[in-house]
C-alpha cells in the first residue's frame, strides 16, 4: 500500500483550502515538527491521527496562530499566509473548538459567543439587539435549541458545549479545527456533534479532526493524515485504509494485543474495606482486594467512584467506614498516611492532582519518596536521581532530561511520571483512576502492560475506569458503582459489556449483588 | 523482538549544569545592579568608601532581610504575611512591659522571639485551620497586633531598656562588623540551606506550583505551612528584639510600613510573588542593593520621601527588564 500517492495529483488541489508543506518547529530538544505536510479539503472531513507527542497539538497551535513555524509555509487557497497572532488566524476563517473553552458563567449565551468581537452599533457600543440575532442565526445552524438570551449558568454541560461550538463558528470560519471535541460528552452528545460535523461539511467547511478514538475517526472522517514523532507518515481517504493499517502507521509496528492481561497468582487478602459511607457522595461500599489481583471500578462518569477512591486516600474524610490492611485497621487521613500504610492513587486528573508542571521530572518522582533519597532531611540529589531513573526507565519514560519539566511532556509520558512517582514508594496497593484516558495507543499498551507485570509481581490494584475494553481486559474482578452505590460484584463468565452497562445505568439485570 | 526493543533508552539527568541557569539567571541581573550602585555611590559621595560608614549602611537593611527570608519562603509557598512590621511592634512593646517588670537582657530577649512565635502561631491556625486567605488574614492581624501596642502605650514610649541589651542592635562582633550583621550573615545561610538543600524546602517549592498537586502526592500542606508562619512570627520577633536594642525605645509606631519594604526587598529578590519559584541567594542581594541605594542616597542627602521613589522606581525597573528584553528580542527575531 502506497498512502502517500492514492490521490491523482491534477485533481490534489481541487478542493484545497488549507495546506501545510514542510513545516517545521522546534522547541528545545526536541523537534517537534519536521517537515510535515497537511491538506484541508472544502466540505471535507481531514483526521489526524497519531500518539500523544506526535504534533498534532503543535500543528494546532501553528494553524491558530500561538506558535509561528521556522520553516515551510502555510497556503490559504493557493496563497502563502503566515499566522503571526491568534487574530490574524481568525481573520483568515481558522478557529478552533478545543474541549476546555473558557466560558463566563454571569453572561448571557449571546454576549458568550461574541465576546471579543461583538457587533458594534452607533458610538462603538455593542449592538445587543444585532448580537442576539446572529447568535439565534448561528444556534439554529447547528441545530441547538438554546435561547440567545439565556444566562449561561442556566445551562447544562452539553448546551455549554454548543455555546462553545457557537462561538468558534461566530467568526466567519472556513477551516474548522476541533481537537478532541468528543473527550468529555456523553454518548448522546458525541451522535449530536456528528451530525453538527455533517452540518458544517455540507457549509463547505474544511474541517481538522483530531480524535484518539478509532471508532470515531471512522464514523465522522473522510480522509486522514498521520504523524509520527513529529513526522508526516502518510495520508489518504478513510475508505481506503483499514484500522490496522493506521495503527502501524502510527506507532510504526504492529500492535497486535491491546490487553495483555496476564493471569496472576492472586493471594492472600491485602485491603478490606467495610460499609464505606459518606453525607453526599457514596453510600455502603464493602469490599476486599487481593494481592496480586486487578480489581476494576465500573460506572458512569459521576457515579462516585473518584470521590470514593480520593476518600480512601484521606482527600476527604468518610461519614463512616473502616478499613483493614493486612487486617490491621488503619485509619487514614491525609494522603502522606496512605503513602505510610501503603496506599497510593494515580488520579484522573494528571495536571492539578497527579503533576507538579512546573518541577522537573526527578523532582516529581521522588516528591513522596523524600525521606528515602535524603539524610537527615538533607536533599541528597544523586540519590534523587537514581530513584528517578530507575522508576521512569521502567516505565520507558521519553524526555529530553529528567530535568525537564513535567508540564513539556505529552499526556502519556506524564502518566508515566506519575506512576513511577508511586511505584517509587513501595505500595501494597495502587488506585488506578481512568489511567489511559486521553493518551495515545502506545502508552496505553504500556501503561496495560505495566499493570499487568505488577500485579503478576504481587500489587494489589485498583482501576477506575470508564472504557468497557479496559475493564473487561484487565480486571480479575469489576465492582460497578451507581450514584454512590456498589451495584454489581462481577467476575469471570458473569463480565460482559452487555451486563456492565446495564448495571451502570440501572437496567435490571438477573444475577449479580444486589 | 528488535535490538532497539531491548536496549533502555537513555534519558539523561540534565542537558545543562545547573551553574549555566544561575549564571544567566536572575541573580546576575542583580548582582550587576548591585555592583553598579556601589560604583556610582562610590564616585558621588567621598564619604561612601569607608569601612565605618559601609558598617552603618548594613543597618538599613539587616532587621528587615531577617524577615524577608522567612517571608520569601512563605511567598514561594504561595502565601503571604502583612503583619510582620505590627508583630515587631507588639514584640517590642510586650518586651517593654517585661523590662518595666524589672526583667534582664535574656528575659527580653525570650519575651520578644515568644511574641513573634505567638502571632506567627496565630495567623498561621487562622490560614490553615480555617482556610482564610494569607494576604485577608495578615491584614487583619497587621491592625489588631499594633492596635495592642496603641492600647498599651497611648501615645507612651518605653525606654531605659537594660544597657547589655544594646549589645543586639548597637554592638560589634568585631571591627567594623556589627552584631546585627553576623545575625544576617548566619541567618542568609541558614535559609538558603533550609530553601535549597533540605526536603522542607523542596515541599516549600511542590506547594507554591501546584497545592494539590502537593497534597495529593502525600505532603502535609497544612503543617509546612503553618510551620512558615510560625518561622516568619520568630524572625519579626528577632527583627524586634534587634530593632529594639538599637532605637533603645519602643514606640508604638515602631516599624511603620516595614511589611511593604520586606515584600519589596522579596520580590525584588526575584521571588514569583504568585508563588513557586526564586531564591534566597537573590534576597540576599535585594538586600544590599536596597540598602546600598537608601545609604547612598542618604549621603547625598536625599531626602527620605525622594529615597522611597528612587526604591519603587528600582522595583520597577528591575522587574521589567527582562520583560522589555523579551519583547525587543522578539520584535528584532
Amino acid at each position: 500500500m502506497e498512502p502517500r500517492k492514492s490521490t491523482n495529483p491534477v485533481n490534489a488541489d481541487q478542493g484545497v483550502v488549507l495546506r501545510l508543506d514542510g513545516i517545521i518547529k522546534t522547541f528545545p530538544g526536541v523537534k517537534a515538527l519536521d517537515n510535515v505536510r497537511l491538506e484541508l479539503h472544502a466540505g471535507e472531513v481531514t483526521a489526524l491521527i497519531g500518539e500523544n507527542g506526535a504534533g498534532k497539538s503543535t500543528v494546532v497551535k501553528t494553524l491558530t496562530g500561538i506558535y509561528q513555524p521556522e520553516g515551510g509555509q502555510i497556503l490559504l487557497d493557493g496563497m502563502a499566509i503566515s499566522f503571526s497572532t491568534p487574530q490574524d488566524a481568525a481573520d483568515a476563517g481558522v478557529t478552533a473548538i478545543h474541549q476546555e473553552t473558557v466560558l463566563f458563567d454571569e453572561l448571557s449565551v449571546a454576549e458568550n459567543v461574541f465576546i471579543g468581537h461583538a457587533p458594534k452599533g452607533r458610538f462603538g457600543l455593542i449592538d445587543t439587539k444585532l448580537m442576539i440575532e446572529k447568535t439565534a442565526q448561528i444556534l439554529e445552524s447547528i441545530g441547538a435549541k438554546i435561547s440567545a438570551g439565556a444566562k449561561l449558568k442556566d445551562l447544562g454541560i452539553a448546551s455549554r458545549h454548543l455555546v462553545a461550538i457557537a462561538r468558534a463558528l461566530s467568526v466567519d470560519a472556513r477551516v474548522v479545527i476541533m481537537d478532541e471535541p468528543t473527550a468529555a460528552l456523553s454518548q448522546t452528545e458525541i451522535e449530536e456533534l456528528y451530525e453538527l460535523v455533517e452540518t458544517l461539511k455540507a457549509q463547505g467547511k474544511a474541517i481538522l479532526f483530531i480524535s484518539h478514538k478509532f471508532d470515531e475517526i471512522f464514523r465522522i472522517a473522510d480522509r486522514y493524515t498521520v504523524f509520527r514523532d513529529g513526522q508526516f507518515v502518510g495520508e489518504g481517504k478513510m475508505a481506503n485504509v483499514e484500522e490496522a493499517d493506521l495503527v502501524q502507521m502510527m506507532v510504526g509496528r504492529a500492535v497486535d494485543q491491546l490487553f495483555p492481561k496476564r493471569r496472576a497468582e492472586i493471594g492472600e487478602e491485602v485491603l478490606t474495606v467495610a460499609e464505606y459511607s459518606h453525607p453526599t457522595e457514596f453510600e455502603n461500599i464493602s469490599f476486599s482486594l487481593r494481592r496480586g489481583e486487578i480489581l476494576g471500578f465500573y460506572g458512569l462518569v459521576g457515579a462516585g467512584r473518584s470521590e470514593f477512591m480520593q476518600s480512601l486516600i484521606g482527600i476527604t474524610r468518610p461519614s463512616k467506614g473502616k478499613v483493614s490492611i493486612d487486617g490491621r485497621v488503619s485509619v487514614i487521613r491525609s494522603p502522606a498516611a496512605a503513602v505510610e500504610a501503603g496506599i497510593v492513587y494515580v488520579p484522573e486528573d494528571r495536571g492539578r492532582q497527579g503533576t507538579i508542571l512546573d518541577m522537573p521530572i526527578f523532582q516529581n518522582v521522588t516528591l513522596p519518596s523524600l525521606k528515602k533519597t535524603s539524610r537527615d532531611g538533607f536533599i541528597r540529589l544523586a540519590e534523587e536521581f537514581a530513584l528517578a531513573r530507575e522508576y521512569t526507565e521502567r516505565l520507558d519514560l521519553r524526555a529530553a532530561s529528567l530535568d525537564t519539566h513535567v508540564g513539556a511532556l505529552s499526556g502519556g509520558n506524564q502518566q508515566k511520571v506519575v506512576i513511577a512517582k508511586w511505584l517509587a514508594t513501595k505500595p501494597r496497593v495502587i488506585i488506578l483512576d481512568e489511567p489511559t484516558k486521553g493518551i495515545d495507543i502506545g502508552s496505553k499498551a504500556a501503561v496495560h502492560d505495566f499493570m499487568s507485570e505488577l500485579a503478576a509481581q504481587g500489587l494489589s490494584v485498583i482501576m477506575v475506569s470508564s472504557e468497557i475494553p479496559e475493564i473487561l481486559g484487565m480486571s480479575d474482578r469489576v465492582i460497578v458503582m451507581r450514584e454512590g452505590r456498589m451495584v454489581a460484584e462481577l467476575q469471570d463468565d458473569a463480565l460482559s459489556p452487555e451486563t456492565l452497562v446495564r448495571h451502570a445505568v440501572g437496567i435490571n439485570v438477573e444475577g449479580g449483588l444486589a | 523482538m528488535s535490538h532497539a526493543d531491548t536496549q533502555t533508552r537513555h534519558v539523561p539527568d540534565r542537558l545543562r549544569p545547573s551553574l549555566y541557569a544561575h549564571l544567566v539567571g536572575w541573580e546576575s541581573l542583580l548582582l550587576a545592579v548591585a555592583v553598579a550602585v556601589f560604583v556610582f555611590n562610590a564616585f558621588a559621595s567621598p564619604y561612601f568608601l569607608d569601612a565605618w560608614n559601609l558598617s552603618d549602611a548594613t543597618f538599613n537593611f539587616t532587621e528587615k532581610a531577617m524577615i524577608a527570608f522567612a517571608m520569601a519562603m512563605l511567598i514561594i509557598a504561595g502565601e503571604i504575611d502583612l503583619s510582620v512590621a505590627s508583630i515587631i511592634a507588639l514584640s517590642s512593646t510586650v518586651m517593654g512591659l517585661a523590662m518595666q517588670m524589672g526583667a534582664g537582657t535574656p528575659v527580653l530577649v525570650l519575651v520578644g522571639l515568644t511574641t513573634g512565635l505567638l502571632c506567627g502561631a496565630f495567623n498561621g491556625a487562622l490560614v490553615t485551620r480555617l482556610g482564610l486567605p494569607s494576604i485577608v488574614v495578615t491584614i487583619g492581624t497587621m491592625s489588631l497586633f499594633r492596635g495592642v501596642s496603641y492600647i498599651i502605650l497611648g501615645d507612651g514610649a518605653f525606654t531605659r531598656y537594660p544597657a547589655s541589651f544594646a549589645w543586639f542592635g548597637q554592638g560589634y562582633a568585631f571591627w567594623v562588623i556589627s552584631v546585627e550583621f553576623v545575625i544576617f550573615v548566619l541567618l542568609a545561610i541558614f535559609f538558603g540551606i533550609l530553601l535549597h538543600k533540605t526536603n522542607f524546602g523542596r515541599m516549600v517549592y511542590a506547594i507554591g506550583n501546584n497545592a494539590t498537586g502537593a497534597l495529593f502526592s502525600g505532603i502535609r500542606v497544612d503543617r509546612v505551612k503553618f510551620v512558615l508562619f510560625l518561622m516568619t512570627g520568630l524572625m519579626s520577633g528577632l527583627a524586634a528584639v534587634c530593632l529594639t536594642s538599637r532605637l533603645g525605645s519602643t514606640r508604638p509606631s515602631i516599624a511603620s510600613g516595614m511589611e511593604l519594604e520586606i515584600v519589596t526587598m522579596v520580590v525584588l529578590g526575584g521571588i514569583n510573588i504568585l508563588g513557586g519559584s526564586g531564591s534566597i541567594p537573590g534576597v540576599v542581594i535585594a538586600a544590599f542593593v536596597m540598602g546600598l541605594v537608601t545609604f547612598g542616597l542618604g549621603l547625598l542627602n536625599v531626602p527620605g520621601i525622594v529615597m522611597s521613589i528612587f526604591i519603587g522606581l528600582l522595583l520597577i525597573g528591575v522587574i521589567a527588564l527582562p520583560r522589555l528584553w523579551a519583547i525587543w528580542r522578539k520584535r528584532t527575531v
